[in-house]
């Protein structure tokens, strides 16, 4: 259908919306490549300079290396526990119950929560060494409560941040579930599959794109995730759940060191660039129809 | 062996008695079908017997094995579905062979017998593909490849053929008719189509509201049907069935000519006014609207050439006029 002109006027309809989205992201980017070789601390009157010590300071920073798994810990732990515990949620609630929508809903709900007030929720109701539910449980089973936020900080916010991507994930999947027919599983049924072989062969593989896309936007969101450990463990005990976005929040508001916050953020862009490589290279080929 | 014996089964969902209790036995290698209009309980009554529903009430047994309550895998029995029901991300191959290895059987075994039934199929070249790239006919024919290789004691088809094109229709008829007289496996085949039924049963079961109207080979439910539900639905175009006086002279209280039987005559017989005439070339279809019988269906050879509006008079073939009593059923 398409002939030379008719691409011509296409490429010329969209050519305004791809500039400014172009200069929407270069402009940023610019910026912070340009500031991450400057020496600028807004404590400072000394604001000239080039330097590279922005990245070396990183490199050598003893907390850096411890950041950057916490980062991929968060990440990784949060897509394997809302993956699994997502499929099996949808397959849950796929059944025919009573009450279906009404349950739906509160599947869905904690993803209308707001991470700090989710984050306070689980730190203040749960986590609580005194006033929490889990130390009352503790405690009703005759045992010390657990100190979730200072013995385990990075599970506890691996845990938290699960809790609110959780929905996500099972409504991702269970429409996915849904629009299997119904037929292939009788089919299989009737071909002698067992519930088990059902799932591994049919409702597995049905379900590979609709995981893979909770894979991809998941990574987006929790490459970035700040605002859990901000509320919770200000990256603490010590820096036992500082991640990078905290790190760089740190050098940033903190420190008040924009250079070496912005060469942070540089290493971060590259941190996501490879992520997005690794998981596309893995998994990307399940997009395709 | 494929011998299944139905006795007085039921099934309801909810407060609807879709089938309200029914016997039927189905010999071994037989090609049963079962027809009737849409929503009469010819497809739950095919999935009862897969077991992908259960009975309200009532056994069901599979050469002399009571499979009531047995789940669709223990009853030995293969389905091929309306929508072919392939698994769209496995090969042919693997679609073919996922019977098998669900009954885990060896690779080597498998591929025998993969490669045995692609053979019977004319898949061999298809192998690698996936259902997605194949097109309608051969869907169908990987779905009966995936019947075959379990080796069934009987076949069930939901309106296997509904989704495909009236010419592939017509040759994949045949292919399952052929399929089903070098296997000599019990068939049963739900359809809706009078046609498939006539052309492939050994066996036709008529079914209307969950109860069955008649059993018997096709040419049984032609000549005798063995009431006015069967007579109208068997055979193409529908017989007239005519009510009142003339009726009545016959000593019933409705007649059935099927429009075959109606002959062209010049003198005598019913005066009529043509309506309706659709030429096919090898037949005429005359819509004859007559002032004794009312509007008649008639079947003429295809060198007739009347036209709307002509007057025609026409006769039954003796012998050939068939009798219901008030309720329907044959006299």
């Amino acid at each position: 259908m398409s002939t030379q002109s008719t691409r011509f006027a296409a490429r010329l309809m969209v050519a305004p919306s791809v500039l400014v989205l172009l200069v929407w992201m270069i402009v940023p980017l610019g910026l912070t490549i340009w500031y991450s070789f400057r020496i600028f601390r807004l404590l400072s009157p000394e604001r000239t300079g080039w330097t590279y010590r922005n990245y070396t300071w990183f490199f050598n920073a003893p907390d850096f290396w411890l950041a950057l798994v916490n980062t991929l810990l968060l990440v990784g732990g949060v897509l394997i526990i809302t993956v699994i515990l997502g499929t099996l949620i949808a397959l849950l609630i796929d059944q025919p119950v009573h009450g279906q929508g009404a349950l739906r809903i509160l599947v869905i709900a904690p993803f209308f929560v707001m991470p700090p007030v989710a984050a306070s929720i689980w730190e203040n109701l749960f986590m609580h060494p005194q006033n929490g539910l889990f130390a009352a449980l503790s405690r009703g089973l005759g045992y010390e409560p657990i100190l979730f936020l200072e013995d385990y900080p990075m599970a506890s916010v691996i845990g938290i941040v699960s809790w609110e991507w959780l929905p996500f994930a099972t409504l991702i999947l269970l429409t996915a579930l849904q629009s299997l027919s119904s037929e292939q599983l009788e089919a299989a049924e009737m071909d002698g599959a067992g519930a088990l072989n059902r799932f591994r062969y049919i409702i597995l593989p049905h379900m590979t794109r609709a995981i893979t896309v909770v894979i991809l936007i998941q990574t987006i969101f929790l490459l970035g995730i700040f605002g859990e450990i901000f509320t919770t463990t200000q990256g603490g005990p010590g820096s036992a759940s500082t991640t990078l976005p905290y790190m760089i929040f740190k050098q940033a508001i903190v420190a008040k060191d924009i250079g070496r916050a912005a060469a942070g953020g540089i290493i971060a862009v590259i941190l996501a660039n490879l992520v997005a490589i690794v998981l596309m290279r893995g998994i990307g080929k399940n997009l395709d129809a | 062996m494929g011998k299944i014996v139905l006795k007085s089964v039921r099934k309801a969902f909810g407060e609807v008695d879709v089938i309200p209790g029914l016997d039927l036995t189905i010999e071994d290698g037989e090609f049963v079908v079962f027809v009737g209009p849409s929503g009469c309980g010819k497809s739950t009554l095919l999935r009862l017997i897969a077991g992908l529903e259960d009975l309200t009430s009532g056994t069901m047994h599979i050469d002399a094995r009571e499979v009531t309550s047995a789940p669709p895998a223990q009853r030995g029995l293969a389905m091929v579905f309306q929508s072919y029901a392939l698994y769209p991300h496995m090969s042919v191959r693997k679609n073919i062979a996922f019977p098998l290895k669900m009954a885990g059987a060896s690779p080597e075994e498998q591929e025998k017998k993969v490669t045995a039934a692609a053979k019977v199929l004319n898949l061999t070249n298809y192998l690698d593909r996936r259902p997605g790239q194949l097109s309608g006919g051969q869907r169908q024919r990987v779905a009966i490849g995936r019947a075959i290789v379990r080796e069934p004691s009987a076949f069930l088809f939901d309106e296997p053929l509904s989704n495909l094109d009236a010419a592939l229709r017509v040759t994949m008829r045949q292919e399952i008719t052929e399929l089903h007289q070098s296997l000599k496996t019990t068939m049963i085949y739900v359809t809706h189509d009078q046609v498939e039924a006539m052309t492939m049963a050994d066996k036709i079961v008529v079914l209307n509201a969950g109860r069955i109207e008649q059993v018997g080979s096709p040419m049984e439910l032609y000549h005798k049907p063995a009431n006015t539900f069967v007579a109208g639905f068997i055979g193409s175009p529908k017989m007239n069935l005519i009510g009142g006086a003339l009726a009545a002279a016959e000593g019933a209280d409705q007649i059935g000519i099927r429009p075959e039987h109606l002959g062209i005559v010049t003198e005598g017989g019913w005066e009529g006014t043509v309506g309706l005439s659709e030429h096919l070339g090898s037949d005429t279809f005359l819509k004859v609207t007559t002032g004794q019988a009312g509007v008649l269906t008639v079947r003429a050879p295809g060198e007739v050439m009347l036209r709307h509006g002509d007057k025609v008079r026409l006769a039954p073939m003796p012998g050939k006029l068939h009798r219901f009593g008030k309720d329907g059923v044959a006299l």
